[in-house]
């Protein structure tokens, strides 16, 4: 089961490549998709699969990411082929073979417990999202992309560095070296602590530059706001949720050394300076999917401000991980149909879309307000939690800060999206011959029931993952 | 041990300063070249003739020290360029950051305990000094290429560590790594063609339309 997770996607790649037609080829990525979905649903069933002599491991954590990328993907995929006969001027193949590819070096990031295996699937998963960022082709994507492949290698780079310095905390106590996970947590006690805290210091570096943490954040707007909306979702809720969970992992060795105190202040550290960095740019941006790109840097922030402040804050980071998630497709699809039926990115040129293209214009509204945390979404429960952790903790100054923050954002948003929305639409706009239809409306719709659905009620299930993962990093459960 | 394997870390940390203080490319494609290649020797020096260093020598040999510089002298062709212009940070000042850099790795090194194998080796320093002077090239230079190489050698100082560690990781996570750096070079080297003959240049100061 561990490796057909793996190859079924990758199979569906190489068709996708050799595949004559590029008007049936983008129901390749959907089958394999859907496939891939029946597949999880499966692989659900068992408590634990193990694969490559332990090297892939489904555990708990792995079963969040995994659960979250292939519902995102199944979103993606199935809004792709409408979008792919919108877009029909450009050849597909790469897209397709490099989107599926994609897919599948998350689903091997999802379930590697090697670091080395972790770390080669993250640089695969870059490298199939390089083509997918310049399917565009222009001058402005091929800069993204540049500053996408530049800034990525360097933090992967460091990723890898990280991991060697890890190895080195282990051969420097004495240890059998290993750079299994599960090793890892039984010998954490006895690692070297100057090597441990170096480690994760650039571990930290390395894939937060993945996550799109702030000062590292650059390659974000550019990448989001020139690559297609389906893109941009698989990177929000992919990609990022990916590096997370690797970082989760570390903080995992560095609570079972018993030494996590340092980590929780590095973290507390990069994700408040996130959220400001993010609200900072947020306020006044005049492109809206470089706003939404500033969005996730925010959320990235909350989720280690989430996992540093501990106790329930754990679990609530976790849970909203797969709230920004589902609501990132929302969000950066129903941009995707705005941005076509407006032929611009621009907020001044867009105004009216809940007359131009009246579902899209109300999903990216809905999305809007779920993703700056208002009830009943999903996001206002998890963030809501968050919060609750900081002033468990007595840790009101955090508190404070987050929460005037979080406003700022949504002040910084509000303003953009209410003029986005409302009003007449421009000669212009009515002029593009794009129409909501139910291939790239329909996807968006069960993205946004799930987000409120997760805002009304946790199917157990899901709950007990959590608390699982939650209290094996020391944290609680609400 | 140390009295074989320093020479060669030496090298690499020399030719870290070459590749900073010159501005033509092809100097600063063969520094990095030397280097990889040094990368694959030391890890015979290191680990004696075993059949996986001897592997892990020829795939380092090939890859940082042939395949991946080959590419990047074509592309170095095909866009007619042959010096770097005016980068961000001149070359003395660069130099000097050089020099900075590899100072406050040794400082920095000191500071962690070393297995007993490696004491008083300058396998971890010249690791560090050699990530920092990758990162020098990187945001001082305005040439893709240059870029690239700089990426180049900063894996280079990844990848000392790494050699220090063969017996920790498995031999395919050290070829996966390669092969990996391979494929990510190659497809900075389509982007390096596309930005050519987007911009009709390769300097990156060029790629300035996504800004706040």
């Amino acid at each position: 089961m561990a490796y057909v997770l793996i190859l079924f996607p990758l199979l569906f790649a190489i068709v996708a490549a050799i595949w004559p037609s590029d008007r049936s080829r983008p129901w390749l990525v959907t089958t394999g998709a859907a496939g891939q979905a029946i597949a999880v649903l499966f692989a659900f069933q068992e408590k634990r699969i193990v694969g490559l002599g332990g090297w892939l491991v489904l555990d708990s954590a792995g079963k969040l990411v995994l659960g979250l990328t292939s519902t995102i993907f199944l979103v993606c995929a199935l809004y792709a082929p409408t979008y792919l006969r919108q877009r029909s001027e450009r050849p597909n193949a790469v897209f397709c073979a490099c989107l599926l590819a994609f897919d599948a070096m998350l689903v091997v990031i999802a379930e590697a417990h090697h670091l080395g295996l972790m770390w080669v699937a993250l640089e695969a998963a870059t490298l199939c999202a390089a083509p997918l960022i310049y399917f565009n082709r222009n001058q402005r994507s091929l800069e993204a992309t540049w500053k996408y492949l530049i800034i990525g290698s360097v933090g992967i780079a460091l990723a890898l560095l990280g991991s060697l310095f890890l190895a080195y905390s282990e051969l420097q106590a004495n240890l059998e070296p290993s750079l299994l996970f599960e090793d890892l947590l039984v010998q954490a006690p006895h690692l070297s602590k100057p090597w441990l805290h170096a480690a994760f210091v650039i571990l930290f570096i390395g894939y937060g530059t993945k996550m799109g943490l702030a000062p590292m954040h650059t390659w974000k707007p550019d990448a989001y706001g020139e690559a297609p909306g389906i893109v941009g979702t698989m990177l929000a809720g992919g990609v990022t949720n990916c590096a997370f969970l690797a970082i989760v992992r570390f903080f995992g060795i560095c609570h079972a050394a018993g030494d996590d105190q340092f980590a929780r202040g590095l973290m507390m550290f990069m994700g408040l300076l996130s959220m400001a960095v993010a609200g900072t740019f947020i306020v006044g941006q005049r492109d809206y999917k470089r706003m939404l790109a500033y969005s996730s840097v925010e959320h990235m922030g909350i989720l280690v401000v989430g996992i540093s402040l501990g106790g329930v804050g754990v679990f609530g980071s976790l849970l909203h991980m797969i709230n920004n998630g589902l609501t990132k497709a929302v969000l950066f699809l129903s941009a995707a149909n705005i941005h076509r039926a407006f032929a611009s990115k621009r907020v001044e040129d867009v105004s009216g879309a809940l007359r131009r293209v009246p579902i899209s214009g109300a999903l990216f509204l809905c999305g809007f307000f779920a993703v700056t945390g208002s009830p009943p979404f999903g996001p206002f429960v998890s963030e809501f939690t968050i919060v609750r952790a900081a002033f468990a903790s007595g840790r009101y100054g955090v508190a404070a800060i987050f929460l005037a923050l979080l406003a700022l954002v949504f002040v910084g948003m509000g303003s953009a999206v209410v003029g986005i929305v409302q009003g007449v639409p421009s000669a212009r706009a009515e002029a593009t011959p794009f129409r909501d239809e139910v291939g790239t409306v329909a996807p968006i719709l069960f993205a946004l029931a799930l987000v409120l659905l997760l805002g009304l009620y946790l199917p157990a299930p899901l709950e007990r993952l959590l608390v699982e993962v939650s209290t094996s990093l020391g944290g609680g459960a609400p | 041990m140390s009295k074989v394997v320093d020479p060669v870390l030496m090298l690499a940390l020399l030719l870290n300063f070459y590749v900073v203080g010159t501005s033509r490319l092809h100097a600063v494609i063969n520094g990095a070249a030397l280097q990889g290649a040094a990368l694959g020797i030391l890890a015979l020096l290191m680990h004696g003739v075993t059949p996986l260093a001897v592997l892990l020598a020829c795939a380092t040999i090939g890859i940082k020290g042939i395949a991946i510089p080959a590419m990047l002298r074509r592309a170095m062709r095909e866009a007619s360029i042959h010096r770097e212009v005016e980068p961000y940070i001149d070359y003395v000042p660069s130099l000097i950051a050089c020099a900075v850099g590899t100072g406050a790795s040794f400082a920095f090194a000191r500071g962690l305990p070393l297995a007993p194998q490696h004491v008083g080796s300058l396998l971890v320093p010249s690791s560090l000094a050699t990530v920092a002077t990758g990162f020098i090239l990187l945001a001082s230079r305005r040439k893709a290429i240059t870029q690239a190489a700089g990426y180049l050698i900063l894996e280079n100082g990844v990848f000392i560590m790494g050699v220090g560690l063969l017996e920790a990781i498995p031999f395919l996570v050290e070829v996966g790594v390669l092969l990996d750096l391979f494929v990510g070079v190659f497809v900075m080297g389509i982007i390096i063609y596309h930005v050519n003959r987007e911009f009709a240049s390769l300097d990156t100061a060029r790629l300035s339309n996504l800004k706040e």
